[in-house]
């Protein structure tokens, strides 16, 4: 019976770069999509405020095991069999961060004062000019933290990916304990490298809370 | 190729998905009530325990926090299988659950203690109040209280995250769904089901927590402040 070896600490570890790049797709794409979402949802017209609103709902009200299910298997059935794990895991991710991602920026376009909004319309700045050089930069600031600790969540929830057969950290530890049956080990060391990821991120969006605050005191 | 959607096949499945909906409903409730014990425990014990005490909470929950519940949850389930004892699926998807999210709870009810002014428990020992008697009243329920909205989330993310039980095959409503679509080859339309009907659950759930704060946080109500 074979034990837990270097060979396996180094499959792990080239899983957990995929765990990493599909993280790295995660946000880049949830970030793409949720900055749309959360515009849409502060916009003047209601339809497009209802729609982001719905839309925000939907992602956050259902499971993203049940998301992912729907894509992997769903658009199988659509027609596109052979769909790569990768792609079905990184839509799957990208929808469920887009959906958290909105409502987190929303809420720090909000915190803007709102005098911050009325003087830019007293310099008569367009719509477009106040967006850009008044309130986002300034939301920008109060996201920082927040969208740190979001990550994290991500780094999470690309565990879930190995549903569909995507071979990252997660996947990879259930592939080895399958073939050594250690699991109390295996996934031990599974949870460490996760902490390894995560851990320096928590800490940095706190350092970059506990910065935000001072400056506001 | 058009896909024609066939929801019919569904049908005579309900008694099945009615059995993983409660089964979720049981999970959830039971977690949530011995994660709130457990993570008001650590906050209090993060607040005011001793240096040892401190530290145990920070390492359990930040080692919680900063890891993915799908390997705890493989972690107790198989792990307790290597200790030799056997549990069931579903009992120890309740202890990864409790585990997890009574971190969360620690560190949400642990943000509520620290808002509580030192001059009202200053206050509270003016008064003549016990330790217990000032912790109870002056400390805990008001932080709680001012904490409720963001434990409700954590509440109804927990609901949801129990899905994740579903792969360590306890029977909740994923799991019901993953064999009703090997049954069916109905993927699509078992998969859009499940999620409408944790949309529904997740509201459930939401509207439960809401009316038990109106029942318990009487003071608030009196003031009439949004909850």
């Amino acid at each position: 019976m074979p034990t837990f070896s270097l060979v396996h600490l180094e499959f792990l570890l080239t899983a957990a770069q995929w765990t990493i790049g599909l993280s790295i797709a995660a946000f880049v794409g949830g970030g793409l999509v949720g900055f749309v979402v959360a515009l849409a949802r502060i916009s003047d017209l209601r339809v497009l405020r209802i729609a982001a609103t719905v839309y925000i709902q939907l992602v956050q009200g259902t499971p993203l095991l049940i998301l992912l299910f729907a894509i992997y298997f769903g658009i199988a059935l659509l027609g596109y069999t052979n769909l790569p794990p990768l792609i079905a895991a990184s839509a799957g991710l990208i929808i469920y961060s887009s959906g958290f991602l909105a409502e987190i920026w929303r809420g720090c376009i909000d915190s803007v004062p709102k005098t911050q909004w009325q003087a830019a319309e007293c310099l008569a700045l367009t719509r477009w000019q106040r967006m850009v050089k008044v309130i986002l930069p300034q939301a920008a600031r109060i996201a920082t933290a927040p969208t740190v600790g979001f990550l994290v969540q991500i780094v999470k929830n690309t565990s879930l990916a190995s549903v569909v057969g995507f071979v990252e950290l997660a996947q990879a530890g259930k592939l080895i304990n399958n073939s050594i049956y250690e699991p109390f080990t295996v996934f031990m060391i599974v949870a460490l490298i996760y902490f390894a990821i995560c851990f320096p991120l928590s800490t940095w969006s706190r350092s970059l809370e506990r910065k935000l605050n001072v400056g506001r005191r | 190729m058009t896909y024609h959607f066939d929801f019919s096949a569904l049908l005579p499945y309900w008694p099945e998905f009615a059995r993983g909906i409660w089964l979720t409903l049981q999970l959830s409730a039971i977690s949530t009530v011995l994660g709130f014990v457990l993570g008001t425990l650590c906050a209090i014990g993060r607040a005011d325990g001793s240096r040892w005490v401190k530290w145990l909470v920070a390492i359990y929950v930040e080692a919680i926090r900063n890891t993915p519940l799908l390997v705890q949850v493989f972690i107790i389930y198989f792990g307790i299988a290597t200790l030799g004892l056997h549990v069931s699926a579903n009992l120890a998807a309740v202890i990864a659950l409790v585990i997890n999210v009574g971190a969360y709870t620690c560190e949400i009810v642990r943000a509520g203690i620290e808002s509580v002014h030192k001059s009202q428990i200053e206050a509270a020992e003016c008064l003549g109040l016990s330790r217990v008697q000032t912790y109870w009243h002056v400390v805990l329920r008001p932080a709680i209280e001012r904490v409720y909205p963001a434990v409700t989330s954590q509440y109804v993310l927990l609901m949801l995250a129990s899905s994740i039980t579903s792969q360590i095959s306890a029977e909740e409503l994923t799991a019901v769904a993953n064999r009703i679509q090997s049954d069916t080859f109905r993927a699509f339309e078992t998969y859009i089901v499940t999620g409408v009907l944790y949309l529904l659950l997740s509201l459930v759930v939401r509207i439960c927590l809401w009316l038990f704060g109106l029942a318990v946080f009487v003071r608030r109500r009196k003031l009439g402040t949004a909850i």
